[in-house]
């Protein structure tokens, strides 16, 4: 499992960086998203990969599943969120006051 | 448990919601609530600061959950001295927008308010995980300020700060995740203990994550490789935001100067020191960069963004003296680069506006409808600006370069610095007589109004707080070296935060 997830959060971060480097604002917003998307998934993997465990220690537990993470990925999910609404509607109005797409906002000869 | 520390994050908070939900206020009315909450802002930062005058650290456990399980806001001498600096630019930057800028879209004073929530949560907070929460609040607020009012060229310029500080961001939180990861907290109290005694296997892991926040840092502070969303962003946004903006690359250098010293600091085990190799070179490097790039400016307000770029870098060169003498005499240089660069925002504003189709740009234009007080404010201006005897940017400066003495990089800080110093006076000078005696005679710009002293009234006080900063250099010295001690001997830190009833 642990070499999924690896393998997982290195892909999403591989394709994040790809897309952020293009030079058109959609492939950049989804590139932003993937990173989030890695972002998150290594924020949750931080506290270990735990399966049946508690999160809260009780007398029987014999372990438990570090509860840390998952509040804060959970504020970077809103957090995340927000953002890319944010870039999701300046794009568009970048697209639609420049008149093209391109993150300089000039179209490329 | 005093509620003091929480109060200059709750009061913009609640200024700022109570903006959003009065139904239809007067226009007047919004800005009057604006402007009372930040004066209650500055009043409550200067309670905060004579409060820990004495070199108390007040906690605040939110939800009286105790370190390092809640998470904590500290007030220590640095958070006081940097909440007081932010409040009274936000004042005056505020003074300026309800001239008029404040109009061009409806929730310029919501978003203003936010700002501050962000900025001042920055400051005080205890934890790193908060510390990444209040960054994204100040710079969602930015981006809706950048953008307010909308334009070609402010939309292009918003789009590049908004993509690269979400990259920022990104690798904020890859870095938080493998500090965790790795030590099992994020109350920096907390990870300075876990990283002097860090196990060898989990070390090199540890100084990874301590460099990858060093990089989010240096792109907040405008360090050399990560400056280059600065300058167009400053330039194309309306000068009160850009005015707001002049502490924003200064959240930055509060972030190095709070995590290094006390999480890598001299005790950290095998990760001492560990941004030091790095921060030097690279801020003097800023400060070449920006000095050569406001020389290169072909628009004023240009200018002043790189003029901002290379007061980073001064900044920064006096945080990496790493001693004393050199953090204090950046604390000292702090304030005044912010109000100077704030105010030089402000007048390139003023003086566009009197120049027609020309605006600031950098060549021979009409003649300026009241160039005595202009050009007075001017010269002042780039006086404080450049650095040059009397004002306070002198003196930090000289402390500067006092406290570099006996640092083996001292050729290096001397030439840059100095040739840096000079670079702006030669790039202001020439802009100086561009704009005002470089005058083409037979175009005049008939809507221009002449400026009236009284609404230079943001731009005098500025330059004032920059002038009572040289008058009372002595007072303002000491508490510089008061909070650069306490800043270096992070165990008194360490023990108010994790062990505040003070048992063993």
């Amino acid at each position: 499992m642990e070499a999924l997830i690896t393998l997982v959060i290195g892909v999403l971060t591989a394709c994040g960086v790809y897309l952020l480097l293009r030079a058109r604002t959609f492939p950049v917003v989804l590139g932003l998203t993937f990173l989030s998307y890695a972002v998150n998934l290594f924020l949750f993997a931080m506290g270990r990969l735990h399966i049946n465990q508690p999160p809260v220690i009780a007398a029987q537990a014999t372990g438990y599943a570090d509860p840390v993470p998952q509040a804060l990925v959970l504020t970077a999910i809103v957090i995340g969120f927000a953002m890319t609404a944010f870039v999701i509607v300046l794009a568009l109005k970048a697209r639609a006051e420049l008149g093209n797409d391109h993150v300089d906002g000039r179209e490329v000869r | 448990m005093s509620h003091l520390v929480i109060a200059p994050v709750l009061l913009p908070l609640l200024t700022s919601i109570l903006l959003l939900l009065l139904r239809q206020p007067s226009r007047s009315r919004r800005r009057a609530l604006s402007v009372v909450a930040v004066v209650a802002q500055l009043g409550l930062a200067l309670a905060l600061m004579a409060a820990v005058s004495d070199g108390r650290i007040l906690v605040y456990a939110l939800g009286h959950w105790p370190a390092p399980f809640g998470i904590v806001l500290v007030a220590d001498r640095l958070a006081a001295w940097m909440l007081v600096i932010t409040a009274l630019l936000a004042l005056f930057a505020l003074l300026y927008a309800i001239r008029g800028d404040d109009i061009a879209g409806r929730h310029f004073h919501v978003l203003f308010q936010f700002q501050l929530v962000g900025l001042n949560g920055a400051f005080l907070t205890g934890d790193l995980f908060n510390l990444f929460v209040c960054f994204e609040i100040l710079l969602l607020a930015s981006y809706g300020l950048l953008l307010h009012g909308g334009g070609r060229q402010r939309t292009r310029a918003g789009l590049h700060f908004v993509v690269v500080n979400l990259v920022g961001s990104t690798l904020f939180l890859f870095a938080v995740g493998t500090l965790y990861g790795a030590l099992g907290t994020l109350n920096m109290a907390d990870l300075a203990l876990k990283v002097a005694a860090v196990p060898p296997e989990t070390a090199p892991l540890t100084r990874a994550a301590g460099l990858l926040l060093f990089g989010v840092f240096a792109l907040k502070a405008a360090l050399l490789p990560f400056y280059l969303w600065l300058p167009a962003a400053y330039a194309h946004t309306s000068a009160a935001v850009a005015a707001l903006f002049a502490i924003m690359t200064k959240v930055g250098a509060y972030g190095i100067l709070r995590v290094y010293p006390l999480i890598f600091g001299a005790s950290a085990g095998s990760a001492a020191d560990l941004i030091e190799p790095w921060l030097l070179p690279l801020a003097l490097a800023t400060i070449a960069v920006g000095m050569l790039g406001a020389i290169a400016s072909t628009h004023l307000r240009q200018q002043a963004a790189y003029l901002v770029v290379a007061s980073a870098g001064s900044l920064l060169t006096a945080f990496g003296l790493n001693s004393v003498a050199g953090i204090a005499a950046g604390l000292y240089y702090l304030p005044h680069a912010t109000f100077a660069t704030a105010a030089l925002f402000l007048l390139a504003d003023a003086i566009a506006r009197q120049r027609g189709e020309s605006g600031d740009r950098l060549d021979p234009g009409p003649a300026i409808a009241s160039p005595r007080l202009l050009g007075g404010l001017f010269f002042i201006t780039a006086v404080a600006v450049a650095g040059l005897p009397p004002l306070a940017g002198f003196l930090g400066k000289l402390l500067m370069l006092r406290a570099a003495l006996d640092h083996p990089l001292l050729p290096w800080i001397m030439g840059v610095v100095l040739a840096g110093s000079l670079l702006g006076l030669i790039a202001l000078a020439r802009t100086g007589s561009l704009l005002f005696y470089r005058t083409l005679p037979d175009t005049d710009v008939p809507e221009a109004s002449p400026a009236r002293a009284g609404d230079m009234v943001p731009l005098i006080g500025l330059l004032l707080l920059g002038l009572g900063l040289t008058l009372g250099a002595g007072p303002a010295f000491d508490q510089a070296r008061a909070i650069a001690n306490q800043i270096l001997q992070p165990s008194s830190y360490i023990q108010a935060v994790l062990n505040p009833r003070g048992t063993p």
